[in-house]
């Protein structure tokens, strides 16, 4: 165990989630069933009720939907400032991630991000997000993702 | 009052307590509910041997049975507590009021009491919160591993997207604290009594979460309020002239999550609009009809936003109807007249009702004239509630 780290809970519906980032993957649940994706995960689908669920390895793309600058008070295992964004990923699903190696007034709303991992340990790696180079999907505005 | 359902108009806020509001109360957090009860039921002439029922806040740390020996109640026939943070305040007012509208208790005292600054801070990094063993923690796994853990961190999450869609600025944030902070200069009980803030005061205070400055973000505080609850027939006899409860509602919106509703198109606070629909559903009012709010400022962003989907602006309208001074004592629907949790105390809401309550029996510090009917709203960012309260 790594001291001053925040350790996500785990349960069987969130495994896979986990198994994956260890192994560099974006995992996202899918309904085997009628094919919806889903995040964050849970035992049914919101769709069709179904408790058929598989995944998807996503892109590792997506685009800033919001973001904070956390400056105060500390976070364990962080050395601050960090920028924390929501992540709208390529493939419709919203998820939140540290962004690295990016000033605090440089990020913005509709940046390209492309997802890395963070090894903590042998039990935990976090998916951590980078500034990614322009794509067609990160130039949207609002009004049009909606 | 006639009854538009079956809760409008039946019960009343009669009595009120509280104890100072303080960084370091130097007694334990079941002392200070006691106390607060205690106070409460001296406000409106009851004793405890006139108390059947007891509501609280799932976070209270001390429980319905513990503030009962204390108080040396003999029986109690109703007890219960509501879930997720602050947004409870308003729904503990409203479980006594439908226990005493079907005839399931009498007399029933909402509290809450904490050491909430010399104690556990709420506005810390909660590392219990990420690891509490139920959904709630497997919730927070999508955020708190990731370092977005503190309340101001998720309301910030909230501000910058709202600060983009449409246009509103960290000045607009800031003139709810320059409003509660006013508020609370001419109120003795409030911890910065005498200390007013101008815009600009607001605007040079430390980022603590971008955008969100120090001045954005309530207090921590140690204290304790009680509000006693009885029947509207009960209430006309009692000590203090009655806030009649015209409506209590509680409210979860879609894709609901605690402080990290993040995951549905339009983020925001929906479950606020759940709560506004079914307060003038009850009431037969709406948004014209009450002459000021007391609504919950954790944060100032979720203040404008409350407006919004309570119906007293349009969506990203708030900031415009919030300038040149309308929501101060002396502008056309005031906010937060004690000072607010900015600048009274962070009493989880409680103080806030008990407000409501002081302007409508016309003893508030900063009374509002005429005010026959009110609003008041709990927790933002969470499953919430909310009441009107009426003369």
């Amino acid at each position: 165990m790594t001291a001053g780290v925040i350790r996500p809970m785990v349960g069987r519906d969130s495994q896979f989630f986990w198994d994956g980032t260890a192994v560099g993957e974006l995992r996202i649940q899918r309904c085997n069933a009628c094919g919806a994706l889903r995040f964050p995960p849970g035992p049914t689908c919101v769709e069709c009720g179904k408790f058929d669920r598989g995944h998807v390895v996503a892109a590792g793309t997506g685009t800033v939907f919001s973001y904070v600058v956390h400056r105060y008070p500390p976070v364990p295992g962080k050395e601050l400032p960090i920028v924390i964004a929501l992540i709208d990923l390529d493939e419709g699903v919203r998820m939140v991630g540290e962004v690295v190696d990016v000033a605090d007034t440089e990020i913005e709303i509709g940046m390209p991000l492309r997802v890395d991992y963070r090894r903590i340990d042998d039990d935990l790696t976090l998916p951590i997000w980078r500034l990614d180079t322009p794509r067609a999907s990160a130039t949207r505005r609002p009004e049009e993702t909606r | 009052m006639t009854a538009a359902n079956g809760l409008s108009g039946r019960a009343a806020i009669a009595g009120i307590g509280a104890t100072e509001f303080s960084k370091e109360s130097g007694r334990s957090e079941l002392q200070l509910s006691v106390e607060a009860v205690q106070d409460a039921l001296a406000d409106c002439g009851l004793t405890v041997d006139d108390v059947d029922g007891l509501t609280t806040f799932t976070m209270d740390t001390s429980s319905e049975i513990a503030v009962a020996r204390e108080l040396g109640m003999k029986e109690m026939r109703f007890f219960s507590r509501i879930n997720y943070g602050g947004g409870a305040a308003c729904a503990t007012v409203q479980q006594a009021a439908m226990a005493i509208a079907t005839g399931v208790a009498d007399v029933v005292v909402c509290y809450r009491g904490f050491n909430e600054r010399s104690e556990s801070r709420f506005g810390q990094f909660s590392v219990a919160a990420a690891t509490q063993v139920n959904t709630n923690g497997l919730d927070n796994a999508w955020s708190y591993p990731m370092g977005l853990g503190t309340p101001a961190a998720t309301v910030a999450m909230q501000a910058t997207r709202y600060m983009y869609e449409y246009g509103a600025t960290s000045e607009d944030f800031g003139r709810v604290a320059v409003a509660d902070r006013r508020h609370a200069a001419t109120n003795p009980h409030a911890f910065f009594y005498g200390r007013p803030i101008t815009l600009e005061d607001h605007q040079s205070s430390r980022m603590i979460v971008d955008p969100l400055h120090l001045l954005d973000c309530c207090q921590e505080s140690d204290g304790a309020v009680a509000l006693v609850v009885v029947s509207a027939e009960r209430a006309a006899d009692l000590k203090q002239p009655p806030a009649y409860i015209t409506a209590a509602a509680q409210g979860s919106g879609a894709d609901q999550f605690v402080m990290t509703s993040y995951y549905r198109s339009d983020i925001g606070i929906p479950e606020m609009g759940v709560v506004g629909r079914e307060l003038w559903r009850q009431s037969g009012l709406g948004p014209a009809d009450m002459q000021m709010g007391i609504l919950y400022d954790h944060f100032t962003p979720y203040v404008l936003m409350q407006l919004e989907e309570l119906g007293f602006c349009g969506r990203g309208e708030a900031p415009g109807f919030v300038a040149d001074g309308r929501i101060e004592v002396d502008g056309a629907f005031p906010l937060n007249t004690h000072g607010g949790q900015l600048g009274e105390a962070y009493i989880h809401g409680m103080n806030g009702i008990a407000e409501g309550v002081r302007q409508i029996r016309g003893t508030s510090v900063n009374p509002v004239a005429g005010v026959s009917h009110l609003v008041v709203t709990a927790g933002t960012g969470v499953p919430t509630s909310g009441l009107v309260l009426s003369a």
